[in-house]
């Protein structure tokens, strides 16, 4: 198999489409699932996600109250909202707020816990795709000891 | 190369829930050494989980998930004995595929 055939399994979507017709580059293609990775603040990063997200009782995030080190702080996210396609987690005051991102095909739950760092107290937000629109969860989460060696 | 990843499958009433403990540094970039040189970035990019060959779940993550990368997730469809494999792929290029039975 070719490596352009390679990439284009690999892409999703409209980048795919570009990158079959020869407009996209395999490295363009590949970026483009990182959109959002680079934003320094939690607005930034929720546009590059698609837009602004409203906050909605069906998502929930679930992060400690206080985390002793900031290093791992076990973060949760749900939502009850019909075709969530995507879950994002994401913690406002660090240098680049977008932490992870899943994205969740038919028949899997839209359910994700994974651990986090987080340099100092801060918003855990949880965005979450349905429908092609944006919806977010906050939680506050209080850090003793901050999770990025300083 | 890296240690294996230790991923236990547990189905329950239709639905398997999957719990992955990775073994990886997951070096932001950010973090400074003792003597004060910033540690290079080396961290997890993409994970992919497939369930018989279909994608279960895609995450895409930054130097933010902590060291040693902790994941739960869930999905429907698998029988106790399916195999549920989970693959990783750092910023280096570097990778690691295991794979656990549903219990």
């Amino acid at each position: 198999m070719n490596q352009k055939r390679r990439t284009v399994l690999k892409s999703t979507g409209a980048m795919a489409t570009l990158l079959s017709l020869g407009i996209v580059t395999a490295e363009q293609a590949m970026a483009a699932g990182r959109a959002g990775f680079e934003a320094k603040s939690l607005e930034e990063a929720i546009k590059a996600l698609g837009g602004s997200a409203a906050a909605n009782d069906q998502v929930a995030i679930v992060s400690p109250d206080i985390a002793e080190n900031g290093a791992v702080v076990p973060v949760g996210a749900t939502s009850k909202l019909a075709n969530t396609t995507a879950i994002y987690l994401l913690v406002e005051k660090n240098p680049t707020p977008l932490a992870a991102g899943f994205s969740i095909p038919a028949g899997t739950e839209p359910e994700v816990q994974t651990r986090l760092k987080m340099g100092q107290s801060t918003n855990v937000v949880a965005v979450v795709k349905a429908d092609g629109k944006l919806y977010s969860a906050t939680k506050e989460t209080k850090v003793t000891l901050g999770g990025c060696g300083g | 190369m890296a240690d294996p990843m230790r991923i236990r499958a547990a189905e329950a009433g239709g639905i398997t829930t999957v719990r992955v403990l990775m073994s990886h540094p997951m070096e932001s970039g950010i973090r400074k050494d003792a003597a004060g040189n910033t540690v290079p970035a080396h961290y997890i990019t993409t994970v992919e989980a497939t369930h018989n060959g279909k994608s279960v779940l895609k995450a895409d993550w930054s130097g933010a998930v902590s060291q040693n990368p902790f994941l739960l997730f869930k999905f429907k469809g698998a029988a106790k004995g399916d195999k549920v494999q989970v693959k990783w792929v750092d910023n280096k290029g570097e990778t690691r595929t295991d794979e656990a039975a549903v219990a």
